[in-house]
């Protein structure tokens, strides 16, 4: 695909460039610009929510892909038109589908993706919460198994650990 | 940890509240693990930049395309109605379409399928007159499509793309790259006799 | 021959590396002192072989020999040495040379400094390192083999991407790289001791260092191609959320984990099957980045070309190793018993939940970064997942995370005091609310001013409750200034380590989030003598010339930039034509006042008139990125030379012990 010219970024893991095909900043250009500054400032907007097709992962306003030029010049044509910013960014995914929406949208191919963190989120709570439950629970016996207990034979706590792991307890508890 | 158990005799019976449950969060990361080496396995070798058409069994999007300069035969939307065809977009830049070009070719001197070309992005209409005068011209219709308005509304996102059209005008199949005689044979063909019933 | 003789070398360490791989496991495990200690010589064989490999390399380049396929490829005459050297490192196979290089140099740094370390553990740990160089040494000498000859030779190389011919760039990959494999020492040694069936205080002791080097050169790596970035794009980025910026961020993010966690076991002697599971992780994410980076699997802008022979090669290399390691994790880890106990409200406590939180963002950008895989993979159809998805998922987790940042230091181990912590931080409360309420009405109210508002609140919180912490730990105005610098000097260099680092990520956070809502953009075109105001700054384009460097044209435009009349600065960016290989650069000019930087690029002449296509902008606070990036590497530096880090001394069991003292089982 010889239009993929985009610009290459590298920046994480100091490599050699692929395919030759970088190109420095020609990103928006101000011939393309709108005269008009509300509808220049929702162009710049609608541009850094697409997705460069042709390049990697790189939104159109700062792509100098000849296609994201095209992309920058179609969206500014239809902002003159009238037209709404979610009825240009439809028409593109109805073009191309969600690949050329930087953000995916929400909906069941997505859900995992969106709900993902929040699993995580719980999964780590209820590590967190099962953890201390845990020690609360096996933790006098971890705790006594020092070097004079067998594997697996757990010494009787002593009084002061004992103490110890009540006044614990009822911290945890209160707080 | 007890310092008595060694590497060499690790506890023969797990220790007590060694449930399954237990046991099963230590295994979980091996078990994620294999997961997303399944992942990997499947997708190796697969281009992740490759972008299926979405307006597959979609009609074509309405357009009408100015004809080459002094070519005639434009391209509108309606001309790829009534018959199977292809729609080929190229340009005079595109390396790759010099690749395919001989095989268009070929396949437009057998008369098999009307081929239509939608040439991309010329900065001077002239060249991609001059490109299909030095190589050859393939094409039933051609349109030329300046700003990639059209290309866009196909979807397209490099050159050269070939789609399938049937009698309604509906697209059928998007290849992606250079034409070859085994994908022409290989599906393309199959697709277009089915069309054709 | 100097190639013939770099293949050589790497064959030979290959079979070195069978040796040190297998002979001191089997020694460690019959207790057999003289198989135990070839682990030592083999890693010093191993070092010294490729070494001569490396130099070899180098040495083609330095002298362009083209009849190296590698070198022609990559190389040309007219390119400065700093970039022909850089230029080893530039490509596939240089860079999988100088990751096997730095390898060798880990377990060399093992071998010789390690001599405190217990027989068998020192054995495991090298043989370990040893299996995973062997599997490098394959990989290369397989796929990828660095030295093939090119007959006939050409008479000039095709050069090297100019993007790449930059000091920033010439020292980002040996840094990340650093950084990468430096988690392969926290790796070999979690896989030592699950061989061993022991982790304990000791143990954490000897990990620590180790991963906090790896850690901080991995810290300055990412900060060094963000800078790269930043400055050479031309259009004032920093961060894009691209999927190899992430693979570097992932084991970052897993190894800033592991660095909390082992303290735990250090300390507590608890969080042990946790820790030794993040040092797997940590380092299988700097392998998967590998993967993801030239295996193609993934659209990056990064990349190397796309190679799915290799891919399958890493891919198993990845399988194997991880893979392995957690299988041994599900067998051994269930026997290692947790020992000191602590509440949620304490040190330990704190650093669990700093522990949750940055598994949480580790799981949610990978996540995000392998989602497309997952979905192509599951025929659910092509997805983007942009920045837009990570910041919205990724900043709400490290709000929490930097609120406790400041706290948990705050604490005492066992059982802390949470009211009494929050209560000593009355003044970074106070600080931050006048921060966040200062902002807010400065910055004249919009969902931008309240989001700053907040970041600079946050990040003043934090920065203000660790100086805090350091103040109460010397005693600052309790005492007199005499004894509280008395107090500061003698402060643990551990200590004042994360002071700093702490520090640093108040102001990174700072700069993210100032930078991100705050940065102002002019695009135009200027014609010479047209004076623009951006911020307060007014730009005055001088015109352009033509230049010339030793491989490449330029247009140099110039930009005097005045305040009020003042001169300020005179902004020379170019527009660069390289000729080998044909491409254009920017080279940005950027003026700095410390707290914002001033960006200007010129671009091409518009139309056929004097104008230039110029680009104009204002970016606040990113200096402090760079800033809190120094001040974390700094952080780890300062950390190292703790007395207790510092690998070469000798161990401290009494104190090991002290620290364990909860109960009764020492190291």
């Amino acid at each position: 695909m010889s239009l993929s010219r985009c610009r290459s970024l590298l920046v994480a893991a100091g490599l050699a460039l692929s395919l030759g095909l970088a190109l420095p900043a020609a990103a928006v250009q101000p011939d393309e610009m709108l005269a008009d500054p509300v509808l220049e400032n929702r162009a710049r907007d609608i541009s850094k929510q697409l997705r460069c097709v042709v390049c990697q992962n790189e939104n159109i306003d700062e792509s100098n892909a000849e296609l994201a030029r095209d992309m920058r010049l179609l969206v500014r044509d239809r902002l003159v038109q009238g037209d709404s910013d979610g009825a240009i960014l439809d028409y593109m995914v109805d073009r191309y589908g969600d690949y050329v929406l930087l953000e995916p949208p929400f909906k069941a191919s997505t859900y995992a993706l969106w709900f993902g963190p929040v699993i995580f989120v719980l999964l780590a709570a209820l590590a967190g919460w099962a953890f201390y439950r845990n020690r609360a629970a096996a933790g006098p016996v971890a705790a006594a198994a020092g070097p004079a207990a067998g594997a697996g034979k757990p010494a009787e706590l002593t009084a002061e650990e004992r103490q110890r792991l009540e006044a614990l307890l009822r911290d945890a508890d209160r707080g | 940890m007890s310092e008595t158990s060694t590497e060499t005799t690790p506890p023969a019976a797990p220790s007590q509240g060694m449930t399954w449950g237990r046991r099963l969060i230590f295994i979980a990361p091996t078990l994620v693990f294999l997961v997303l080496i399944g992942f990997f396995l499947k997708q190796l070798g697969e281009n992740p930049a490759e972008l299926p058409s979405v307006l597959i069994d979609r009609p074509v999007p309405e357009f009408a395309l100015d004809p080459l300069p002094g070519r005639g035969m434009p391209l509108r939307s309606d001309d790829l109605k009534g018959e199977v065809s292809l729609v080929n977009i190229f340009g005079s830049w595109c390396v790759a379409c010099q690749v395919e070009h001989p095989y268009l070719m070929k396949l437009q001197a057998s008369g098999y399928v009307p081929i239509h070309g939608i040439d991309w992005r010329e900065k001077d209409p002239m060249d991609g007159l001059r490109w299909l005068q030095r190589y050859g011209d393939p094409y039933t219709r051609v349109g030329l499509d300046p700003d990639s308005r059209i290309a866009i509304a196909f979807g397209v996102t490099g050159a050269p793309e070939t789609f399938v059209v049937d009698k309604q005008g509906v697209i059928r199949y998007k290849h992606i790259g250079p034409l070859t005689p085994e994908v022409f044979e290989k599906t393309l063909k199959p697709l277009i006799e089915e069309l054709r019933k | 021959m100097i190639a013939e003789i770099g293949h050589y070398a790497l064959v030979l360490a290959f079979m070195v590396a069978l040796v040190q791989s297998t002979v001191p496991l089997i020694g460690a495990h019959r207790g057999d002192a003289v198989m135990m200690d070839l682990a030592r010589p083999a890693a010093m064989a191993m070092f010294l072989l490729v070494g001569v490999s490396f130099a070899a390399l180098t040495y083609s380049y330095v002298v362009s020999d083209f009849s190296v396929v590698n070198v022609a490829e990559n190389s040309h005459t007219d390119k400065p040495m700093l970039y022909k050297i850089s230029g080893v490192w530039g490509n596939h196979e240089g860079s999988l040379l100088l990751w096997i290089t730095i390898l060798v140099t880990y377990a060399l740094a093992v071998a010789t400094f390690g001599r405190n370390l217990p027989p068998t553990l020192r054995a495991r740990t090298l043989a370990v390192q040893g299996m995973i160089t062997g599997g490098f040494l394959l990989f290369i000498l397989y796929t990828s083999n660095p030295f093939l000859r090119l007959d006939p030779a050409p008479i000039n190389g095709q050069g090297l991407n100019p993007l790449l011919q930059d000091p920033g760039l010439a020292f980002h990959p040996p840094m990340l790289y650093l950084g990468y494999v430096g988690f392969s020492m926290a790796f070999s040694f979690a896989v030592a001791a699950l061989i061993e069936g022991k982790v304990d205080a000791a143990w954490a002791r000897w990990v620590r260092p180790w991963t906090l080097l790896a850690w901080m050169f991995l810290t300055l790596g990412i900060a060094l191609g963000s800078w790269w970035a930043y400055y050479e794009l031309g259009w004032g980025g920093w961060w894009y959320w691209d999927p190899v910026e992430n693979a570097s961020f992932l084991p970052w993010l897993a190894g800033t984990a592991l660095l909390h966690s082992a303290i735990v076991v250090e300390k507590r002697d608890a969080l042990k099957s946790w820790t030794i599971l993040l040092a797997i992780i940590t380092f299988g994410l700097s392998l998967l980045g590998t993967f993801l980076v030239r295996s193609g699997i993934i659209t990056s802008v990064h990349a190397f070309a796309a190679d799915p022979t290799r891919g399958i090669f890493v891919l198993l290399l990845l399988a194997v190793s991880v893979g392995g390691s957690l299988m041994l994790y599900a067998v051994r880890a269930p026997e290692l018993k947790g020992g000191g106990l602590f509440s949620p409200v304490s040190r330990e406590g704190s650093l669990l939940l700093n522990n949750l939180l940055m598994a949480t963002a580790t799981a949610t950008v990978l996540l995000g970064t392998l989602y497309p895989v997952f979905a192509d993979a599951l025929n659910l159809g092509k997805v983007t997942v942009g920045p837009p998805f990570f910041n919205a998922v990724f900043v709400p987790l490290m709000v929490p995370l930097i609120i406790t940042m400041a706290i948990g230091p705050m604490m005492s181990w066992k059982r802390g005091d949470l009211k009494g912590a929050l209560s000593r931080l009355w003044l970074a409360a106070v600080l931050s609310l006048v921060v966040f309420a200062g902002t807010w009405v400065l910055g004249g109210g919009g969902f931008d001013t309240v989001m700053v508002a907040f970041g600079l609140g946050l990040a003043a919180w934090l920065l203000v409750g660790t100086l805090v912490e350091l103040a109460e730990r010397i005693r600052l105005f309790r005492v007199s200034l005499g004894e509280s610098g008395r107090r500061f000097v003698n402060l643990p260099r551990a200590a004042f380590g994360m002071t700093l680092a702490h520090a640093g990520v108040a102001l990174v956070v700072a700069g993210v989030t100032v930078s991100s809502y705050w940065k102002e953009e002019r695009v135009q075109v200027m014609v010479p003598g047209q004076t623009i105001t951006v911020a307060g700054w007014d730009f005055t384009f001088q015109g352009a010339r033509e230049v010339s460097g030793p491989n490449y044209d330029a247009i140099e435009g110039r930009f005097l930039v005045t305040r009020d009349g003042r001169q300020i600065a005179l902004l020379t960016p170019e527009k660069r034509q390289y000729t080998s290989p044909p491409m254009p650069t920017t080279e940005a000019a950027i003026h700095t006042n410390g707290w914002a930087d001033l960006y200007a690029v010129v671009g091409d002449p518009a139309g056929n008139g004097p104008g230039y296509v110029t680009r104009i902008y204002f970016e606040p606070l990113v200096p402090f990125l760079w800033y809190g990036a120094l001040l974390m590497g700094l952080g780890g530096i300062v950390s190292l030379t703790d007395r207790r880090h510092r690998v070469g001394a000798p161990t401290r069991r009494s104190k090991a012990a002290a620290g364990a003292a909860a109960r009764p089982a020492g190291a």
